[in-house]
């Protein structure tokens, strides 16, 4: 049962290994754990993980290990949110709890799925529905003694119950999280090389130096470590943008707050690149900058990040006179300069804040895959776009 | 403080309430001696664990607090050679007996100490990102050469190491995995009733219960950039206290924001909610059902 633990932990993706392992068998020798599966649980997270990032995971892992309880329901994120914060419990006559308890799990299984793909709305209350509070065999908070409890905090501490909770969904990285966490995933950009104005004491060499000079101190300079990273960050705004306000914004804080990148420019567009690009969000004409003007300013070790959704109407990625601006007539296709884009600078990645899934259920994403590495406005995309900007080259 | 089956056992202070989950990561990396490793929000508690567990014991503390300019080697101890060089210069002292120049680190003192103490590594991840594994061997058999001398440091009481970090980068593998790891969740509703009671006794549980849904209902809008955390709370009160507000005046409003947010950009998140009349939270019960168990 215990080695189910560990492997099952192995198989939903935790990094662990012998050595964690044999740390847990060692602190239980010590008898550590007192017998209670409470003071279990907390030393094998503490031994065998060693994340917050995990701990969803390893919720998940203990919980089924230790009862049995099959993979928690993959319902629709949508359904998971209101059944969060479940309304009061309704108390049920006797007679209404009779008639509940002679539903099956089974039963209850298929019923729950066809109630659920009947259902079009948030509901709270109520005998038929899945939603909180309610006298339905599922949902959240109800009264139903064979019911399908469906997410939400449990009600009482045991360490099933906390492992069930699942506390730590917010701590997986595969979501688009918090101000911090982008700066973290944004600092691997650093790309440190001496350059510069020599200011920096080199002690090693003034060493080696006063030596060489019979003990008379001469005193060696360096220059100081410097980022040399320069970054073009190319923006889509407006339309199918407007929904990703915060992740977007997110970003743009924490690029510039980060002080090692040496130089940092920004400029906007609308769905797709033509012959402008603009200096600010609002995409007025006089802030519009040719296109070509990026090239000959910018040389190719700028490294570029397009942010966008690369969700757009065929035509006006791939003809001739696609721009849907009004103001201006682009003779040639988006495609065409996205492009010359990708063959002036080095390294170019995308990031796309739409889910990953429905990348290639759009004509134009699956397009312009073809021409930047695309990656997904999260923690984990920003890494792995980083990486594709500064690392080992990744093909697009 | 109690010993029992010839391990130390750390139960928490008076001054400083723990989880019972952190209790267990605490014992086990005592017992195993091994670090630990502690994560959590930034202003949870972090660094005075590690003073409550050296009190709890009855141990010396050293702490070492990492720059970015930290290099493990200077944990260990610092030849400083700039000096010997001055002194062989300009004739002061005696130049010929190293062990002059050479002063011991953090680490290096608790490895040389008499008995066993408490060795606090604080924020480890501002430092370089080689910085955990160049610690790794040292930290693994507590002994270490000062190469200069040849002398040998060898830790007679293995100490109890608590490592600090606030995430600001990722830790590499080979170091996690010699650690017992603890993430400090942010406090629930009981713990923090317990929390708050150590730094301000005598609290009007009435006036503390609107402290805690204004606290805890801020924590929950999800346009802060940086949500107030526990020492901010523990000061706000103490500017309350010091006013002398009354619970009726709390209900509608909230004083001295600028103790709980640090931020221009999130006090103006706040501001805007005022202006469009929002309400303010005055019972467990308009919070979410997290706080209502």
């Amino acid at each position: 049962m215990f080695l189910d633990l560990f492997y099952g932990l192995r198989k939903a993706g935790v990094p662990v290994a012998l050595q964690e392992w044999r740390m847990l068998l060692e602190s239980l020798e010590q008898g550590m754990h007192a017998c209670s599966l409470m003071h279990f649980y907390h030393l094998s997270r503490a031994c065998l993980v060693k994340s917050e990032v995990w701990f969803d995971a390893f919720d998940a892992v203990f919980a089924e290990v230790f009862e049995g309880v099959e993979g928690a329901l993959d319902i629709e994120k949508e359904v998971l949110e209101w059944l969060r914060d479940p309304k009061a419990a309704e108390q049920l006559t006797a007679e209404q709890l009779a008639e509940l308890e002679r539903l099956t799990h089974s039963e209850l299984m298929k019923r729950f799925l066809e109630t659920l793909a009947e259902q079009d709305e948030r509901h709270d209350g109520g005998g038929r529905w899945v939603g909180t509070g309610g006298r339905s065999p599922y949902g959240h908070g109800g009264v139903h003694p064979t019911g399908i409890r469906v997410g939400g905090p449990g009600r009482n501490r045991s360490a099933m119950k906390v492992a069930e909770e699942r506390r730590f969904r917010d701590y997986r990285t595969d979501q688009t999280l918090d101000l911090r966490q982008t700066r973290v995933a944004l600092r691997r950009l650093r790309n440190l090389t001496r350059s510069g104005n020599a200011s920096e004491l080199d002690l090693d060499e003034t060493i080696d130096e006063t030596c060489r000079n019979g003990g008379e101190i001469e005193l060696v300079f360096r220059p100081p470590k410097r980022n040399n990273l320069r970054l073009l960050l190319l923006m889509d705004v407006g339309g199918t943008m407007d929904p990703y306000y915060e992740p977007v914004s997110r970003l743009l804080t924490a690029l510039h707050e980060e002080r090692g990148i040496r130089d940092f420019r920004s400029y906007y567009f609308h769905n797709c690149i033509y012959e402008h690009v603009f200096k600010t969000a609002r995409l007025a004409a006089s802030d519009a900058v040719p296109t070509g003007e990026l090239f000959r300013m910018l040389n190719e070790r700028w490294k570029v990040l397009v942010v966008g959704d690369a969700a757009m109407h065929p035509a006006e990625l791939l003809q001739s006179y696609g721009n849907i601006d009004p103001r201006v007539v682009s003779e040639t296709p988006g495609i065409d300069w996205l492009h010359r884009i990708a063959a002036h600078f080095n390294r170019s990645a995308w990031l796309n804040p739409d889910d990953k899934r429905y990348w290639d259920q759009t004509q134009s994403t699956r397009v312009i895959r073809r021409t930047f590495p695309m990656f997904q406005l999260s923690v984990d995309g920003i890494s792995e776009a980083v990486q594709a900007l500064i690392g080992a080259r990744v093909q697009a | 403080m109690s010993s029992q089956n010839g391990f130390y056992r750390f139960t928490g202070t008076d001054d400083y309430i723990v989880s019972p989950s952190l209790v267990d990561a605490v014992n086990c990396a005592i017992a195993l001696e091994r670090p630990l490793l502690i994560k959590g929000e930034p202003g949870t508690g972090k660094t005075l664990l590690a003073e409550n567990v050296a009190s709890a014991l009855g141990m010396p503390m050293e702490s070492w607090h990492i720059k970015s300019t930290s290099k493990a080697s200077e944990g260990l101890y610092v030849y400083d050679t700039v000096q010997r060089l001055n002194d062989a210069r300009f004739g002061d002292g005696d130049v010929s007996d190293i062990r002059r120049y050479i002063h011991y680190g953090p680490l290096g003192r608790s490895f040389s100490a008499e008995e066993r103490t408490v060795l606090l590594i604080d924020e480890i991840d501002k430092a370089d990102l080689e910085f955990p594994n160049d610690l790794l061997l040292e930290l693994d058999q507590m002994r270490f050469t000062v190469m200069e001398t040849g002398d040998e440091v060898a830790a007679r009481e293995r100490p109890v190491v608590i490592i600090t970090s606030n995430n600001e980068r990722e830790l590499p593998d080979a170091f996690l995995r010699r650690c017992v790891f603890h993430f400090i969740e942010f406090p629930e509703r009981e713990l923090m009733q317990k929390i708050v009671a150590v730094h301000h006794d005598n609290l009007d549980s009435k006036l503390l219960d609107q402290v805690l849904i204004k606290f805890y209902w801020l924590r929950e809008q999800n346009d802060l950039r940086k949500k107030p955390s526990t020492s901010e709370l523990i000061d706000w009160i103490s500017a309350l206290l010091k006013s002398g507000i009354s619970q009726d005046q709390l209900e509608s409003h909230i004083p001295f924001m600028s103790a709980l947010l640090k931020n221009e950009q999130d006090s103006e998140a706040l501001s805007r909610y005022d202006d469009r009349g929002g309400e303010l939270p005055t019972q467990w019960s308009d919070l979410g059902p997290r706080y209502n168990q």
